[in-house]
């Protein structure tokens, strides 16, 4: 799978034809069109989802949020291809990961509104929380990996990252740990062109995946937007994983639509007509192509779908807006996982401190 | 119930934002996330979307203020009433609610007649804005014919009904409304008020010199007109503009201090090893001054190009804010209103300003005889703190030679 790593994997081209590739479609074989329904309703939910959390943080709900526009495929068909026991360490933008993991939208928000350190219990859906931290995720999924093939545990994880994480220290160490140690680990790059504002041609001079390369690890480039190619090389992957063939590095290539972050002014250094090329690659439009020359379309489905996607958008929303704002003391709870004599101090400190207070509140009032 | 909406902090720790424009009006029906309007913060120019489903009752930041984050923006009423009177919950979709306005606007305008009682007892079918345009013209809706949707009356309605009955009813104006329309009172906000912050600063900031220098051109009109008819300038506005803009760029080689700025801040003369050409358009926002990026690296041909685009996009109301900053010298073309020439104020921050008279048909000496030549009138201001009057001088008169002889442009492509 290494040798032309230059033509990127594609089973659906932008217009809705399939495209011939008998070694990628026998991976993908049981996707019928039932399934294809399904994907095409998990990469509509993904975007409404991210319409209202950005919506949210104009309206003053979110501190901050890092829209998926344009990456859908890239996150559902790689989320899609995991079992529930496989484990997906995140980064910051792959809402469309967790949801396909199965974490409550109406919880989806909680870090981003800053009301908690942690949205969701990683280990009751095997996926982490949003990390802002860029590159760390190769090696929590690696150290997470080794200790799973210690344990003798047949699953894989998979590390998300963007084109400018490969640039970090912490990347390079975890392709290196994870060839040594031959670490179930499948290395998601989201090349989404750009890190925050640059370009990805000044990151790298060769293809992300060509990186890989130094490691002596497998790779291989697959259009990213195009789910179903993303599925089959997912799926692809991470059986070499569980098989202890060692880890895969997959360079998913796709465009980062909409700004960096919502503090973020994409216009600033990048062209409109850019942005023009890639809505015709839009993925979600893809996928709604191959569904209508198939047969798969009807009006009853789309509604169906819209409906889904509004019902979760909502539920994300209540969530969001009724989250409620934890007490101060909370701040202490979770740092270990047992009582901590050190921890136990600074709570009782500052449960002294919040009393002060009191007595100030009456004298106002 | 009546929720206001108050600015939130857009990026991570802004403190205030612009209010560019509002995308709804008073007495609209608005959906939750409906775009309520834009704001230009620190970071990025974002659309507001309204967090609230309801009817606009109000507006409560004009555009082009600065507001602090946390300032109620909007006020919306929304469904979502416990304790509100019944009156006023069935909105209609198209229709305010209409206790609040009207006496707010009763209080603004008591002049204004009151509407009359309809036969039928409702009120003719109307947009939110032709009742309001309606009401500021004391028209009364049952008499102007309606092409909206069902017969119900438009904006564009009033508007041509006000145009064809003012003739018929001069008399009925009281002598006070006369007096009114003597006068109008525009609010000074959105460009015109950046446009004439920017003037004072730079007229009372850099002490300007202006000179004017007169030339015979016609080999630059024969020149344009050759070009025209070349395929490669197809489609293009091949106008003295860009030949003026193209020797200017040259001019500024061998004169780089019209191609500066002043900072006061740090004591320094900045002196600007690109050109930045910024080109005065006259749009249906104000004047701006869109421009065109790293013009010294461009060919006559992608200059032409530049210019219509730059000017196309700024006259549609759509630069970006990339091209109205960062300029580091200016064109105005004033020749194009048949104006000899002029005194251009300096675009803030830049050291020179280049002014373009209209290019006629004038007698003129040439070759010892007196000729009809095409002859235009050059100008230049400059900030007398970074450009000497020779500097200037030198500029001005090259500018001027080469388009006296455009083949002398040559010399330098």
């Amino acid at each position: 799978m290494v040798d032309k790593i230059a033509y990127p994997v594609q089973l659906i081209q932008p217009d809705g034809l399939r495209v011939f590739r008998p070694d990628y479609t026998s991976l993908v074989r049981d996707i019928r069109p039932d399934q294809l329904r399904d994907l095409y309703e998990d990469l509509v939910v993904a975007r409404r989802m991210d319409v209202e959390a950005v919506a949210l943080q104009r309206q003053g709900e979110l501190g901050l949020w890092a829209p998926l526009l344009g990456q859908e495929a890239a996150q559902v068909g790689s989320a899609r291809a995991l079992r529930p026991d496989d484990y997906a360490f995140i980064s910051y933008r792959e809402h469309a990961v967790a949801y396909c993991r199965g974490v409550d939208p109406g919880v989806m928000t909680r870090m981003w509104r800053g009301c908690a350190h942690s949205a969701w219990d990683p280990s009751s859906v095997n996926v982490t929380n949003p990390a802002i931290v860029v590159g760390s995720q190769g090696l929590h999924a690696t150290g997470y990996a080794m200790g799973a093939h210690l344990d003798g545990a047949e699953i894989a994880t998979i590390a998300y990252f963007g084109d400018g994480a490969t640039s970090q220290g912490d990347l390079a160490e975890a392709l290196g740990f994870s060839m040594s140690f031959n670490a179930p680990v499948v290395f998601f790059c989201q090349n989404n062109q750009f890190a925050i504002s640059e370009p990805v041609h000044l990151q790298s001079p060769v293809p992300i995946a060509q990186r890989a390369a130094g490691y002596g690890m497998p790779a291989l480039r697959v259009d990213g937007n195009d789910v179903l190619a993303v599925l089959a090389v997912t799926r692809q992957a991470t059986q070499r994983a569980r098989e202890g063939s060692g880890p895969t590095f997959i360079e998913a290539i796709t465009y980062r639509m909409g700004p960096h972050t919502t503090s973020d002014d994409p216009t600033r250094y990048r062209a409109a007509a850019e942005t023009e090329i890639w809505k015709a690659r839009d993925p979600i439009d893809r996928m709604r192509r191959l569904l209508d020359r198939e047969g798969l379309l009807g009006e009853e489905f789309l509604a169906r779908v819209q409906a889904t996607a509004d019902a979760v958008a909502a539920r994300l929303r209540s969530g969001t807006v009724e989250a409620p704002d934890p007490a101060p003391l909370d701040l202490f709870d979770h740092v270990y996982s047992t009582d901590h004599p050190l921890i136990d101090e600074e709570r009782e400190q500052y449960a002294a401190y919040l009393a002060g207070f009191a007595g100030i509140e009456e004298a106002l009032s | 119930m009546a929720q206001e909406f108050r600015l939130p902090d857009l990026g991570e720790g802004l403190t205030e934002a612009e209010l560019v424009s509002w995308a709804v009006e008073v007495g609209q029906s608005i959906e939750l996330n409906q775009v309520i309007g834009e704001v230009e913060t620190a970071k990025a120019l974002v659309e507001l979307p309204s967090p609230y489903p309801g009817v606009v009752e109000e507006l409560l930041v004009v555009p082009g203020a600065t507001v602090p984050v946390g300032t109620p923006i909007i006020r919306i009423a929304t469904d979502a009433a416990t304790g509100e009177p019944p009156a006023r919950t069935p909105v209609l979709v198209g229709y305010g609610p209409e206790a609040a306005a009207e006496s707010k606007r009763a209080r603004r305008r008591p002049a204004t007649a009151p509407e009359t009682a309809y036969p039928d007892g409702r009120r003719p079918d109307a947009s939110p804005a032709a009742r309001l345009a309606a009401r500021e013209r004391g028209i009364d809706l049952a008499v102007v014919a309606g092409t909206g949707p069902s017969g119900a009356v438009t904006r564009n309605d009033v508007e041509s009904h006000t145009g064809s009955a003012e003739p018929s009813v001069p008399s009925e104006r009281s002598d006070d409304s006369e007096t009114v329309q003597r006068e109008t009172r525009t609010p000074i906000r959105g460009v015109r008020k950046q446009t004439a912050a920017a003037m004072v600063r730079s007229a009372f900031t850099a002490p300007h010199v202006t000179e004017f220098v007169t030339v015979d051109v016609t080999r630059s009109v024969e020149l344009l007109g050759r070009l025209r008819d070349l395929p490669e300038f197809e489609g293009l506005s091949v106008t003295p503009l860009s030949l003026v803009a193209k020797a200017m760029i040259v001019a500024l080689r061998a004169n780089p201090s019209l191609n500066a700025s002043w900072d006061e801040e740090n004591q320094e003369i900045v002196t600007k090893h690109y050109v930045n050409l910024g080109i005065a358009a006259a749009t249906p926002r104000g004047l701006m001054v869109p421009n065109i990026k790293e013009a010294q690296s461009l060919s006559l041909l992608e200059l032409c190009r530049a210019i219509t685009e730059l000017t196309a996009t700024a006259r549609s109301g759509r630069a970006d804010p990339v091209q109205l900053t960062g300029g580091t010298v200016s064109i105005t073309n004033v020749g194009v209103f048949g104006v000899d020439a002029g005194t251009p104020i300096l675009n803030p921050g830049e050291a020179a300003i280049l002014c373009l008279g209209s290019v006629d048909k004038r007698p003129w000496v040439h070759e010892d005889e007196l000729a009809v030549r095409w002859v235009t009138t050059l100008s230049v201001s400059f900030d007398h703190r970074v450009v000497d009057g020779e500097q200037g001088s030198r500029f001005l008169s090259s500018v001027a030679a080469m388009l006296h002889d455009p083949a002398s442009l040559l010399a330098h492509l």
